[in-house]
């Protein structure tokens, strides 16, 4: 193996070559690269992002010696971007490195057409004012966003893009796709190959139970007028037939069957998660359509006609107690249908593009077949403004959010965070910087607070003074440790971003460091 | 208000600005033993030590992460060396480092960043220290990705645990510990405090052993690339080569599994035997990146911190993460294991004075709750009986015909610990223990039983 394939190894055993390419080619911006900043991009450097811009305007200073590892006493006095961007180079020299000397408000104010020529950008330690600008400026040249905030013991991340849609979600836990309620024409006749009745115990035993429950179903229905067991004393009965067919106690073929007889009873069709994809604006395509979209169409087309109300079948089936040769015929049964319905569904996109004027091919076979295979487990995310967000919540989320004993920390974080940028722009100091101000701060972060809560229209809602105190406490202190954490996950969230693969987080997620109780809200 | 003498030290530039603000001044979410100063600080500087054991993914993070939150003196422990597949999350080793122990090569380069730092590197297996190596740590935080090391430190210290005679656990004597662990793009990180939160063992069941595919199957009827693979390694390996034993960092040997993996998957018509995954479940690789064992190591890094100054909560006392579907974490407070036998008060073992060590250890041989074979013995830090190495085997072989009485200094009662073999799910795995001695008809005893009500 090449060394770059050995030094990802363990990553690419999660996110494939595939993902891997997509890091290679990406660019990234990193605005400030305080700790939080730092720490983001020294993880996506380790594991070999194509390009990264540091911008920061300030100076290595004593106190960033004690929070920021890319900074060392040789670096005091020197330009803060270039002494983490030759760090980050040092540790992957693949990684082509670059840095701005510039603050990133000022940026956001003279340049914005800088912005445009990055994948991602990853906005660390702006206060509310530049997040909204920055927010718009990356919206409108479709560029990626990631806010990450590290204050004393809490912190927040925030994706900000229109649209990020998922092929390989990859969820961890999500029932195979055997059609067990609703076999196909070719499982039915392979499963009548088969004698549950067989003499000989090793064959019997061997009876895979794929095999063994489309039997039984199909015993089961032609004695209940063509239906599957649907109340809990018919899945009981249908249990206990399975549990009659069994001639000995070490049969496992006969236990995987009884353990599995659940996906005869689940619902046909598709999730409600689905058809409301399905029912997306999005699926009426032109020209201007993605290729996911394009699919999208291609799959609703397929759902309703040659799919019967189901999605393509994913094909692959999982381990289980059988006979070699009846494993792989079993296999081949299946692979057969997902290859006919991927034909299906390349029929229809290549008749889609054509008619919104595209290149009938334009859409790789890979894709398609990965589509297919993935088609139960699409992801749409959309995220709103920040703007919006911040000028008009999700009112009922917000206050369900305050009083609800699990999320009430978290909200109350997410309001201080906002409070103390007004109250920075108000005092020019964070509330606690300095500590000759304790209670002044304290009492005008609590009317900061409370001000904000009015203007969000939440006026009867509290918030635990514990917290304010805290939050003074904290003076706008960006801890290693914390630091460390925000920008593990706004790492995390990049790669994710960038692979698409995995689910990107949906809403903000608030960081509590002081019990761990972190929450994601969405508003 | 805060005192003008904290105010004009703030002035000064100080490496400390951020985490002053955390023990410097007085909060409201602290724990109840929050004393906020500039001695605090300076104390946790002089005084606290933090022994990180592992020098990899976590344990890399873990020693920056405890160099930039106050902490001075670090020891890292870890019998590695250094890989090419390390470097994609293991930021403190180059290419150039491949080969060198990681323990060694960790800690040089965070002292070579962070001024005022000391990190004693030990390259070495966590076995090879004296258990007294780990007493002398105030805070014992674990980056490792095997159950049997953490079962083993854990073992470790809460052998140092003591309860007093209400079966209260003496605070002096416990070793917290900060445990961390990853998978991909799930994690997690628990504090236990030996004796009031549960210890590794009361909640063994979070890690349940692998499911091993049944020989019969790889044999005959394989369906799986795995199977393939499976049977390659532990049966034809062993026909092929007798006596030969398998060597997973052999490429070699490797390549050899895989060819014969492939031969037999095409045999049975069986697809997906690549030699990635061939290595994968050969050396059962956990998939590992970055950004996972640095949220999980920075989550550890702030316990630390919390414990050791109390300024602020504690996380009470797991939490689990999983970054792949959204973002999803959550803290439960398990429970203690009252009867746990390596947290818990201890087994009590009443003995006749008379009784030799040899006479002990067979004892410990048959215990119903104990069954431990092979046992090497320590009391109050003194080997009684040793194993190994064979010096210390001889050195000590004499002791087995003496009084254990008389070996422990004729004391009425005392904590004895043995290590040694017994046997968990069909299979032999090391294990320590901590056993109260108690000596019948020995002055005083008696008495402080009856009125210790027990
Ligand atoms: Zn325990």
């Amino acid at each position: 193996m090449a060394e770059p394939k050995v030094k990802y190894d363990r990553q690419l055993r999660i996110w494939g070559d595939q993902g891997q390419a997509a890091l290679e080619k990406s660019n990234i911006c990193l605005l400030n690269c305080g700790p939080t900043g730092s720490e983001t991009l020294k993880n996506l450097v380790l594991g070999g992002i194509g390009s990264i811009t540091v911008v920061d305007g300030s100076k290595v200073e004593v106190g960033d010696l004690g929070n920021n590892f890319l900074v060392d006493e040789s670096s005091l006095g020197q330009s803060k971007a270039k002494c983490v961007c030759s760090f980050l180079q040092e540790l992957n020299d693949a990684v082509k490195a670059k840095y701005v000397e510039e603050y990133p408000d000022a940026l956001i104010e003279t340049n914005p057409s800088f912005f445009s020529q990055f994948t991602l950008v990853i906005a660390t330690q702006l206060v509310e004012s530049s997040m909204v600008k920055l927010d718009l400026i990356c919206r409108n040249a479709n560029v990626i966003l990631i806010f990450a905030r590290s204050y004393g013991l809490t912190g927040f991340v925030r994706i900000s893009l229109k649209e990020h849609t998922v092929i390989e979600s990859k969820p961890e836990h999500f029932l195979d796709d055997l059609r067990l309620n609703n076999p196909w024409p070719e499982l039915k006749r392979f499963a009548e190959g088969f004698d549950l009745n067989v003499q000989d115990p090793v064959v019997h035993k061997h009876i895979p139970y794929v095999v063994i429950l489309v039997k039984v179903a199909d015993e089961w229905a032609k004695s209940h007028g063509g239906g599957l067991p649907s109340t809990r004393e018919e899945k009981r009965e249908f249990k206990e037939l399975l549990k009659a067919g069994m001639v000995a106690q070490d049969e496992d073929n006969y236990k995987e069957a009884i353990e599995s007889s659940f996906k005869v009873f689940a619902p046909r069709g598709i999730s409600s998660e689905l058809q409301q994809m399905l029912n997306d604006s999005s699926t009426e395509v032109d020209s201007s359509s993605s290729d996911f979209w394009v699919l999208v169409a291609a799959l609703k087309d397929f759902v309703t006609n040659e799919g019967g109300g189901e999605t393509p079948l994913e094909g692959s089936i999982p381990d289980m107690t059988s006979s070699t040769e009846q494993y792989v015929n079993l296999q081949n049964i299946y692979q057969a249908k997902a290859e006919a319905d991927i034909l299906a569904i390349e029929r229809v996109t290549k008749n889609t593009l054509k008619k919104i004027g595209r290149d009938p091919n334009s859409i790789p076979r890979a894709t398609i077949k990965s589509f297919c295979k993935n088609a139960r487990k699409l992801k749409v995310c959309r995220y709103r403004l920040i703007a919006d967000e911040f000028n008009s919540p999700n009112l009922p989320e917000l206050q369900k959010y305050l009083t609800d004993e699990d999320y009430s920390i978290a909200m109350g974080i997410y309001i201080l965070l906002r409070a103390v940028d007004r109250f920075a722009a108000n005092y020019n100091s964070f509330p606690g910087q300095f500590d000759n101000a304790m209670d002044e701060d304290i009492s005008r972060l609590k009317s900061t607070a409370v001000g904000l809560l009015n203007d969000l229209g939440c006026n009867s809602a509290t918030l635990a003074e514990d917290l304010i105190n805290e939050m003074c406490r904290f003076g706008a202190a960006e801890l290693h440790a914390v630091a460390a954490l925000v920008g593990g996950i706004a790492s995390q969230e990049a790669i994710k971003l960038i692979t698409r693969q995995f689910v990107p987080i949906s809403g903000t997620y608030i960081f509590n460091g002081i019990d761990h109780k972190s929450q994601l809200l969405l508003l | 208000m805060a005192d003008t003498s904290v105010h004009l030290q703030q002035q000064q530039p100080s490496r400390s600005r951020d985490l002053d603000k955390l023990l410097l001044r007085p909060g409201n979410l602290v724990g109840p033993r929050f004393e906020p100063g500039t001695e605090l600080r300076d104390d946790l500087q002089a005084f606290a030590k933090v022994l990180v054991v592992g020098a990899g993914g976590l344990g890399c993070e873990l020693l920056k992460d405890l160099a930039l939150t106050g902490f001075c003196n670090l020891e890292v422990i870890d019998m590695d060396r250094i890989e090419v597949t390390n470097l994609n999350r293991q930021f403190l080793f180059r290419l150039e480092d491949v080969g060198k122990p990681k323990a060694e090569v960790a800690a040089k380069r965070v002292m070579e960043r962070i001024s005022g730092v000391d990190i004693v590197p030990h390259f070495c297996r966590i076995e090879d220290k004296d258990i007294e190596f780990y007493n002398d740590f105030s805070i014992i935080a674990l980056g490792l990705d095997s159950i049997e090391a953490r079962s083993y430190i854990n073992n470790v210290a809460c052998s140092f645990l003591e309860y007093d005679s209400d079966d209260n656990p003496r605070e002096e004597t416990i070793k917290p510990m900060v445990d961390g662990g990853t998978e991909g793009f799930k994690g997690h990180a628990r504090v236990i405090m030996p004796g009031i939160t549960p210890c590794f063992e009361c909640t063994i069941w979070l890690f349940p052993p692998q499911v091993k595919f049944p020989l019969c199957t790889l044999a005959e009827t394989p369906r799986t690339a795995a199977h393939c693979i499976e049977y390659a390694h532990l049966i034809k390996w062993d026909e092929v080569h007798r006596g030969v034993p398998f060597d997973p960092d052999n490429p070699n040997n490797m390549k050899w599994v895989y060819d014969e993996a492939v031969k037999r998957a095409e045999l049975f018509g069986i697809p997906g035997v690549t030699y990635s995954f061939t290595q994968g479940v050969v050396k059962n690789i956990i998939p590992a990146i970055a950004s996972t064992n640095a949220i999980i190591s920075a989550a550890c890094a702030l316990e630390t911190l919390k414990i050791a100054t109390e300024c602020s909560k504690t996380l009470s006392n797991y939490l689990t993460y999983n970054g792949s579907e959204g973002l999803h974490t959550k803290v439960t407070e398990f429970e203690r294991d009252r009867d746990c036998l390596v947290c818990g008060p201890g087994i009590r073992i009443e003995l006749d004075p008379s009784i030799t060590l040899q006479k002990f250890m067979d004892l410990l041989e048959e215990h119903p709750k104990l069954q431990l074979s092979k046992a090497s013995v320590t009391h109050r830090g003194k080997n009684l009986y040793m194993q190994a190495p064979p010096v210390l085997e001889e050195m000590t072989r004499s002791n087995l015909t003496l009084s254990l009485f008389n070996l422990m200094g004729k004391l009425p009662k005392d904590i004895v610990h043995v290590n040694g073999m017994t046997s968990k799910n069909d299979q032999k795995t090391s294990c320590l223990r901590k056993l109260h001695v108690v000596f019948k008809g020995v002055d005083g005893v008696a008495d402080m039983d009856t009125a210790g009500g027990a």
